[in-house]
């Protein structure tokens, strides 16, 4: 018997904590969520989860952060939070949403908390995230990129993407799919933000801005914030809702991936990935799950082609088959394999750094998703392929 | 086939921050040679030039003069403002090269002056200097001669 194996097993988070409340702001359009501020925005959300939950704010003693988090204290000031007890925050940007939730999880079961919120928030009144990477410090590091006029996150991935279009036959044909299914999806979500239809002759006619990448396989620049509270199983009984239970969440990478695309020296093999790789190995393995178990996916999709590279590293099919995959409509709601993105996404219904994710997959594990799912037992999440860490996290019913 | 020409990226990203460990590389540049560092214990290349060697963790670093073969690796082409001040720079193509002779380490720059329909992986590229403001030469890269050529045609 593999000692440490088993002693790893009886580590895991797996069913010690429950999300029991979910809020959000509207989603605005990038910095039509004026005169509003940031925190008063984060703020909105975190009352609303936990009325959601039926909480009140002084029942929270936690909060579990990821991109730099929120001042906690100013938190705790203007909401009436008497005292905390666990306040901490992933490195790292983006790639922590879904990790964000096993901060809180780890937090619970240790002891440390016992309702603890997570929460993401963009205001882009000053600086639109399209361009955000020309607005990065100079540090030596930047250096290395930021002469070449990579502008936008956006800008960089399409490195990433033509690789594997170079290497693997992936055709923009396939991007095509992945955002007019995110469109098809947010159609008959009230709360996205697109709503129109969109053809596959709007997708080709769209302007291209970072070649492979064009208008449509680059996320949503949004205003608004998502929070979710946790707490015991005990206590998730006697909530308002139907509670979800964290099965798992991992966050980290490896070395071969680490500052990715400020980097760009990933061994060939997995340069064109998401750089999920070694979180999606220890999520399945810590959840006893295999992608096979999965019913939907809520994809962190900034761009569309990295929606395709964690499809792979995510095990749903073999690396480079990502494309011939969504061809052959196994991301769609209606009848698809691994129904992905269900609300829209960050594609199409609203960006809120990954934090819109959790909330549809907590949304269609209670049952009340805008595209409710026949069946969702076991829903996976996913951080924002980026610099380590990237994180994942898988949720199911209670 | 697109025949628009790569240009320059916009000369306001032109700024260089630089520390003991990148600073050879950028004094190198100046003087319009191109410097990869390797560890000087177990000869591993790294770029960008960092404190430790990832295999051995020393920290004795030393500079090699380049002048082998340079490959594209990948790119992509810039067609659209999104920052005040691009638009005079459009299309523009940031690229990632691969030197074969110094254990494929890769640099982010930009390809240039080359016919952008002609562009695909793989191709051998050729250094040139650009100095995108006073005092600041960086490497950037153009398609080799026989490329070259049937531009200019």
């Amino acid at each position: 018997m593999n000692v440490s194996a088993s002693v790893s097993a009886q580590r895991t988070i797996k069913n010690k904590a429950a999300i029991v409340g979910v809020g959000a702001t509207p989603y605005y359009k990038r910095a039509e969520s004026d005169p509003q501020t940031l925190e008063e925005l984060v703020g909105k959300a975190i009352l609303a989860a936990l009325e959601d939950a039926g909480l009140a704010a002084e029942d929270v003693d936690g909060f579990a952060y990821f991109a730099g988090g929120f001042d906690t204290g100013y938190l705790m000031e203007t909401l009436g939070i008497p005292e905390v007890r666990f306040s901490a925050t992933l490195t790292g940007t983006g790639g922590g949403s879904a990790g964000s939730i096993g901060l809180a999880a780890s937090a619970i079961v240790s002891g440390s908390a016992d309702v603890v919120v997570c929460v993401g928030a963009n205001k882009q009144s000053v600086q639109r995230y399209g361009s955000i990477t020309s607005a990065y410090p100079a540090t030596p590091a930047n250096a290395f990129f930021g002469t070449t006029g990579l502008v936008g996150p956006g800008h960089i991935f399409a490195l990433l993407a033509r690789r594997h279009m170079h290497l693997y036959g992936t055709r923009r044909e396939h991007f095509a799919e992945v955002a007019l299914s995110a469109r098809a999806n947010a159609m008959s979500n009230p709360e996205a933000r697109m709503r129109k239809p969109m053809t596959r002759d709007d997708y080709f006619a769209a302007p291209m801005l970072a070649d492979p990448h064009c208008l449509f396989d680059f996320c949503l620049e949004t205003d608004g914030a998502v929070a979710v509270v946790l707490t015991t199983p005990d206590r998730a009984k006697d909530l308002r809702q139907r509670p979800v239970n964290v099965l798992a969440a991992a966050h980290g990478g490896a070395r071969e991936w680490g500052r990715s695309i400020y980097w760009m020296n990933m061994p060939d093999e997995v340069f064109a990935s998401s750089g999920h790789g070694a979180v999606a190995k220890r999520l399945y393995a810590d959840a006893g799950v295999e992608p096979g178990d999965i019913d939907c996916a809520q994809f962190y999709d900034h761009f569309t082609s990295q929606v395709i590279m964690q499809i792979e590293d995510y095990g749903f099919c073999a690396r480079g088959e990502g494309g011939p995959f969504v061809a052959e409509g196994n991301i769609r709601f209606d009848g698809g394999s691994l129904p992905i993105n269900t609300d829209g996404g960050q594609l199409s219904a609203g960006y809120v750094w990954g934090m819109t994710h959790v909330r549809e997959a907590v949304e269609q594990l209670r049952g009340t998703a805008c595209n409710q799912l026949a069946s969702a037992e076991l829903a996976l999440v996913t951080g924002g392929p980026s610099n380590l860490p990237v994180s994942g996290l898988i949720l199911a019913r209670s | 086939m697109d025949q628009r020409i790569a240009k320059r990226p916009p000369a306001q990203f032109a700024s260089v921050s630089r520390d003991k460990w990148t600073e050879p590389f950028w004094s190198a540049a100046a003087k319009r040679e191109l410097h990869l560092s390797r560890c000087s214990d177990c000869g591993r290349f790294r770029m960008p030039p960092t404190p430790f060697c990832p295999a051995c963790r020393s920290q004795r670093i030393e500079w090699v003069h380049y002048r082998g073969p340079a490959i594209l690796y990948s790119f992509t082409i810039v067609d659209r403002a999104i920052v005040a001040g691009m638009e005079e720079s459009l299309p523009y193509v940031p690229a990632i090269v691969e030197f074969p002779d110094a254990q494929n380490v890769r640099l982010i720059t930009n390809l240039v002056d080359c016919m952008i329909g002609e562009i695909e992986i793989g191709m051998r590229v050729q250094l040139i200097w650009s100095e995108a403001t006073e005092g600041l030469v960086l490497p950037v890269f153009t398609l080799e001669a026989k490329s070259a050529e049937s531009i200019r045609q």
